[in-house]
């Protein structure tokens, strides 16, 4: 029964490292700021969440378990509220939101690259 | 066995950096500074239960609250110029 909890929090970590490495790997080569919000929330619900999970069963029935749901719930309630006022900074900022290369944009014209 | 858990974290979190280095606009080094924030909080954790002592769990939670209020009071001077600026209208978004 040891053994088998402590495997499921194996592949929980590890499951939660490969999404925040992915994540990370999305951050540097997206092509504009949108676009690697997306990657970066992904680390932030996915990876923190499968991460908080594995150690929440090494912790068992404890004030340590509360203690990682209770980061847990706090990640997600403010990684969104970062990621909206992020958004609204960039684009009041004057940041382009890139469109791709055969995508035409509000005015009707093509662009070879956009935003970054 | 959470020393991979460990190294795997710096490792993203090292992959986060360079973005914050070279990141074209303010805004994509405020998104990897909140992304390297986040990952501080669990490699916070996984450290804590490497050392067999989950109390660093308190400063992962008080880093959350800081990660976040800093990145918010961030975006408020960059979009506004002003940490104590009134709301502005919506419609203009700030663009005029």
């Amino acid at each position: 029964m040891e053994l088998l909890v402590d495997a499921a929090s194996w592949v929980f970590i590890l499951t939660g490292l490969f999404f925040m490495l992915t994540g990370s790997i999305g951050v540097l080569r997206m092509p504009d700021v949108f676009c690697r919000m997306h990657a970066a929330g992904m680390t932030d619900t996915m990876g923190a969440g499968f991460v908080l999970l594995g150690l929440s069963l090494h912790a068992g029935l404890s004030l340590v378990l509360a203690r990682l749901v209770l980061i847990y719930a706090f990640l997600l309630v403010t990684s969104p509220i970062s990621s909206h006022a992020l958004a609204r900074a960039a684009l009041a900022g004057g940041v382009e939101p890139y469109r791709g290369e055969d995508t035409p944009d509000a005015n009707g014209s093509y662009r070879a690259e956009g935003g970054a | 066995m959470f020393v991979a858990a460990v190294a795997g974290i710096l490792v993203s979190m090292a992959l986060i950096m360079i973005r914050a280095c070279l990141g074209p606009t303010v805004y994509d080094r405020v998104l990897a500074v909140n992304t390297f924030g986040t990952k501080t909080v669990l490699l916070i954790a996984a450290l804590g239960f490497m050392a067999g002592r989950p109390d660093f769990l308190d400063l992962s939670l008080v880093y959350a609250l800081i990660n976040f209020i800093g990145t918010i009071a961030v975006l408020k001077f960059f979009e506004y110029g002003d940490l104590g600026a009134q709301r502005q209208d919506l419609s203009t978004g700030g663009r005029d």
